[in-house]
This record gives C-alpha cells, sequence and structure tokens, in this order.
C-alpha cells in the first residue's frame, strides 16, 4: 500500500467533529488533539484514544482498538466443537463463565441437548460467582482511577476468594473450561459447598465496607454524582446494554426477559438507576453484587440431584470407569477425542447477560464436526461506542472516570 | 421469538412493501429468519425498526464458501416490548459485496459495519468512516473469508520490518 494512502488514513484518523460546537468565537481558540494510550493504566487495557481538547473540555474522542486482535473467532473455526471452549473463554478474560455459557448454548440449541438440571444449578453458580469476580475488579480498578487505593486491595482480597473456589471446582483459576457441551465438566467437590457459604456470607457484608468507604467519600461522589449522564434512548440507539443501560432506568436483563440455564426459578430483584450518571453506573454494579449472592444461596439451597452432564455419549465423554468394561464407551470416547462430535447444520445465535450486557453467539453449523462460524457479540465492543457521546464536553477528568465507569475489556472487544 | 406463522405475516407484510424483496423465511430451532435481496436490506430494516424491533442486537458477517453468493451479513433485531427477536439475513457476491449501511438507523451499527467490513471486505454504502478496524490499517486482504488461509505470516520485528509485505512506515 502507497505512502499516501496510509496518509489518508492517518487524517481520518485524526480528524475531529466540531459541528456540535454552538459558540462561533470558541472555534479561534486553540484545539489540542491528545493521545491516550495504548500503553495507558487509565484505559483498562489497551485501548487508544485520540482526544481533541479545547483547553480541559473534551470535544471529541476517536477510540482506536484493535491491539489485542488475536483472531479468536477465525482461530474457533479451524477447531473441533468441544475445543472451542477454552479458545472463546480467552476473549472477555474478566467473564470467562459466560463466554463458555454462550458457546455451549448455542451449540445445545443446535444440536437440540437437553442440560440436566443439576448442571444447570452449577452452571448459574459459578456464573453468578463470575459476575462478582468481575464487578470486583471493576470497582477496584475503578475506584483506583479516582485515586482510592485501598480499594483495590480489599476488592482482590475477595476476588481471590472466588478464584480460590474456581480452582477448588474446576483446577484452574481463570479460563477454567468448566462448563462443557450438554453439562459441566463435573461434580462440585466435597467442602466447596462449605466453603461457598461461608464466602457468601461474608460477602454481603464486604459489599457494604466498600458503600462506607466509597459513598461518603466527597471526592469519590463529586467524580461520580451528575458527571456525564446519557439518556437511555441514546444508549438503547447505540446498542449498548447491559449496567449502563440499567443506570439509564430501562430495566433491560436478559436473565429475566429471556430465562435461560433456570434463571426463572430463582427470585432476585435488577437494579436500576435514575438518571444514567457514573454514580448510578456505580450504584447498579454495587447493588447487582448483593443480587448474585442471593442468586448463588438459591441456587445452593435447590440444588437438584443427579447427573452433571448430558447421558448422550454423541455429545459427552462417557465415564472413565466404563472404558475398561465397555467397547461401546471405548468408541464413543475415540470417536469425541478424535474427531468430536458432528452438529446438525444451521444457525443460531444466543444471547445471554453478561457482566457487561447482552453476550450473544452467534454459530453457523455445516454439519461437520467444526464450527462454519463462531461470532461473539460482545457488549464491550457496542459500549465503547458510548464514549464520545458521554465524555463530550466535559472535562478530561471526567473521562477517565467515565471510561472507567464504562468497563470495557479490550479483549472481549478485539477478541 | 415469533412463531412460524408470525413470521410468515411479518415476510408477507415486507412482500406488499417491496416487490420481490423477501428470498427465503426459515423458522429453524426457535429462530426466526428472513433472507432479503441485498437492494432490499434498508427498507426491510426501516421496516422491522417501525414494526417494532427497534434494537439492533447484533449485526455480523459470514462467509457460505463454497456456496454462491458467498458473503451474508446478518441483523439481529430485538423487541424489547415483546421480547421478540427475529434476524434478517442477506447474501452479497464477492465481486459486487455492497450492502446499505443501518448507521442513520441504528448509530451503534458504525463498530459492527466496520468489523464486517474489515473481516469480509463487505461495503456499506454510505457509511460514514468506513475503514478496518480490528486490523492493522495497512493489511491486506479479509481473514475471517473461509479461503483465506490461517497462520504462514512472518512475525514483525525491528530487524525484518522492512522486509515485511505490506508493512509501511
Amino acid at each position: 500500500m502507497s505512502e499516501a494512502q496510509v496518509s489518508d488514513y492517518r487524517k481520518l484518523e485524526e480528524s475531529i467533529t466540531l459541528g456540535h460546537i454552538q459558540n462561533e468565537d470558541r472555534l479561534s481558540s486553540e484545539l489540542l488533539t491528545l493521545n491516550i494510550g495504548p500503553h495507558h493504566p487509565a484505559t483498562h487495557g489497551v485501548l487508544r484514544l485520540i482526544v481533541t481538547l479545547e483547553g480541559e473540555i473534551v470535544r471529541d474522542i476517536k477510540p482506536v482498538i484493535g491491539y489485542v486482535h488475536t483472531g479468536i473467532e477465525k482461530t474457533a473455526e479451524q477447531k473441533a466443537y468441544w475445543k472451542v471452549i477454552p479458545v472463546v473463554e480467552r476473549m472477555d478474560y474478566l467473564s470467562y463463565y459466560f463466554n463458555a455459557q454462550a458457546f455451549c448454548g448455542a451449540v445445545e440449541t443446535l444440536a437440540g441437548i437437553e442440560v440436566p438440571k443439576r448442571a444447570q444449578y452449577l452452571r448459574v453458580i459459578h456464573l453468578e460467582l463470575n459476575r462478582i469476580m468481575s464487578h470486583l475488579v471493576w470497582l477496584g480498578t475503578s475506584a483506583l482511577d479516582l485515586g482510592a487505593m485501598s480499594m483495590f486491595w480489599y476488592c482482590f482480597r475477595e476476588r481471590d476468594a472466588i478464584l480460590d473456589l474456581f480452582e477448588m471446582s474446576s483446577g484452574q483459576r481463570m479460563h477454567t473450561r468448566y462448563f462443557q457441551v450438554g453439562g459441566v465438566f463435573e461434580d462440585i467437590p466435597t467442602g466447596f459447598e462449605q466453603r461457598l457459604r461461608k464466602f457468601i456470607a461474608t460477602m454481603p457484608e464486604r459489599a457494604d465496607q466498600y458503600a462506607d468507604l466509597l459513598e461518603k467519600n466527597e471526592i469519590v461522589l463529586q467524580r461520580l454524582r451528575g458527571i456525564c449522564p446519557l439518556d437511555e434512548q441514546t444508549l438503547l440507539d447505540l446498542g449498548v446494554t447491559g449496567p449502563l443501560l440499567r443506570a439509564a432506568g430501562n430495566p433491560w436483563d436478559l436473565r429475566k426477559v429471556e430465562p435461560y440455564s433456570s434463571y426463572e426459578d430463582f427470585d432476585f430483584k435488577i437494579p436500576v438507576g435514575t438518571v444514567g450518571d457514573n454514580y448510578d453506573r456505580y450504584r447498579v454494579r454495587h447493588a447487582e453484587i448483593y443480587e448474585s449472592v442471593k442468586i448463588i444461596e438459591q441456587a445452593l439451597d435447590g440444588l437438584p440431584e443427579g447427573p452433571t452432564i448430558t447421558e448422550d455419549r454423541k455429545f459427552a465423554l462417557p465415564p472413565r470407569h466404563e472404558l475398561a468394561t465397555s467397547m461401546e464407551a471405548l468408541i464413543h470416547h475415540f470417536k469425541l477425542v478424535t474427531e468430536g462430535f458432528r452438529v446438525p447444520e444451521g444457525e443460531c445465535y444466543y444471547p445471554i447477560e453478561s457482566p457487561r450486557g447482552e453476550l450473544g453467539c452467534f454459530i453457523r453449523s455445516d454439519g461437520s464436526s467444526k464450527p462454519a462460524r463462531v461470532h461473539m457479540r460482545d457488549p464491550s465492543f457496542s459500549n465503547l461506542q458510548a464514549t464520545a457521546p458521554m465524555c463530550r464536553d466535559s472535562y478530561i477528568a471526567d473521562l477517565i472516570a467515565t471510561l472507567a465507569m464504562l468497563d470495557p475489556v479490550l479483549g472481549g472487544i478485539d477478541r | 421469538m415469533p412463531d412460524a406463522t408470525g413470521l410468515e405475516l411479518i415476510a408477507g407484510e415486507l412482500r406488499d412493501l417491496v416487490d420481490g424483496a423477501v428470498v427465503n423465511t426459515t423458522f429453524d430451532r426457535g429462530r426466526a429468519e428472513i433472507e432479503v435481496a441485498p437492494e432490499a436490506s434498508r427498507p426491510a430494516l426501516g421496516f422491522l425498526k417501525q414494526r417494532g424491533f427497534g434494537f439492533l442486537a447484533s449485526l455480523h458477517g459470514l462467509d457460505y464458501y463454497p456456496d454462491e453468493p458467498r458473503l451474508g451479513v446478518i441483523w439481529e433485531l430485538l423487541d424489547m416490548s415483546g421480547p421478540d427477536r427475529i434476524s434478517l439475513k442477506t447474501r452479497v457476491s464477492v465481486e459486487q459485496p455492497s450492502v446499505a449501511t443501518c448507521v442513520d438507523l441504528w448509530a451503534g451499527a458504525n463498530n459492527p459495519e466496520r468489523e464486517v467490513y474489515d473481516m469480509f471486505g463487505v461495503v456499506f454504502e454510505g457509511h460514514p468512516d468506513l475503514r478496518r478496524i480490528l486490523m492493522p490499517e495497512d493489511y491486506e486482504g479479509h481473514p475471517q473469508r473461509r479461503d483465506f488461509p490461517v497462520g504462514g505470516e512472518e512475525i514483525i520485528f525491528t530487524y525484518n520490518e522492512e522486509q515485511m509485505p505490506g508493512w509501511t512506515k
């Protein structure tokens, strides 16, 4: 490609939109283009922002992404269905259980697999633990951006307790590959329930303490309250979902409206905000921690007995002990491990509620043992588009706070 | 999801609105999909938005290689009052990969359309800022196409960056 084309691109990249500035005199004042990132702790990943400033006021933002694009969707097309799970888990690296649930759910819909009730409940327990974990990382790092260093340590203390639980059930702390097509990898071990109960007994109290630390802090309140609000209709036009949309007063939550994995069995509330400013965004996510604890408690109490993965041997590996005695089990095992299972032809879009909004997995199957197309509709990818409308005509310091409250995960954006 | 009958009703209304718009309708495993001709995609989206499917949940591309027309674009639309979902699909050839943009209907279609352009080379006519989003700006080819090879790309270091094809300073 010639040099002229690239410089044209640069021009486009650095182009600024000033049509919205009303005051004619102001145009004569000097505009400054400032590059933030891609390597900057306040961008929560490798996000690059080209910010046009007039004094301290942000006039335009152009986010530049793609720095951690690893072609996961392309990689997924080269692998058998069950080998795709660990790959998609690495997209949004803070909500790996959600990525796995979206993918497995899509495959299960295409193949018509019934997930046993116990597996559905175990999934819910891990999904909600993951939601708390994701919100804790968000809260800790966001508070760090606002100058509250201690919050980071407290949040990561609880996060570590959750990672210990993940390690107990699956052997891994992150990217656990616990969810399988048709159920979960194995039943929870002895002692898991006891430890989880201990954790959910302390978590609400810890969340109270976070609120005490933050909500009586004048600096935090001044940086959040009334800062960078965006109304519901603009958010909907931009495709924003999740806590950001709920902060603006729209109680849209896929766990309630399109229940999947037995969410209809649990009693929980959807926290909503009123004006959709940074404070509401903080409050909604903070309140979701309590609701997730409630869901986990109910799932533990009502955990049904039964198998943890589908009995259909065409999709799930046979139990290890059967391999020594049953020829058929051996054949199934061999077929699953070498070729993988085949999924009937078709297309499917399976949306779930991730900590950041609607996470949809689109799969096209051509009847072979590898997916012909895997696409993840990552909520961060759409939510990022709201940065510019949120931060326009506010201070650059508020841009950092708003970006923190937006909670983008670049692994999910770039995939 | 609208049921199979509901889907036919919507498709029928769309047929009345734009002559020859609907190519196919499928109702498969709970998913309702209308396939339209490429030139009818924009009026169809406008019609569905009017009909209540006011939220663009997802926009993605796919490649039907070796079937023709190869490239597909899918809009997953959502009616939040239902809740109800419907998919709109259109297929274009590699030689003429052109679809009308819907950024004027949903501002949030900006990033997804750029992604489909980047990964499949589908040109969205009228998009305000259509350029690559995930791949480097000087990248050649559209990597999500099924005939695009995996791997075989040399890794760029400072000592060999001058020799890399397609690498400009």
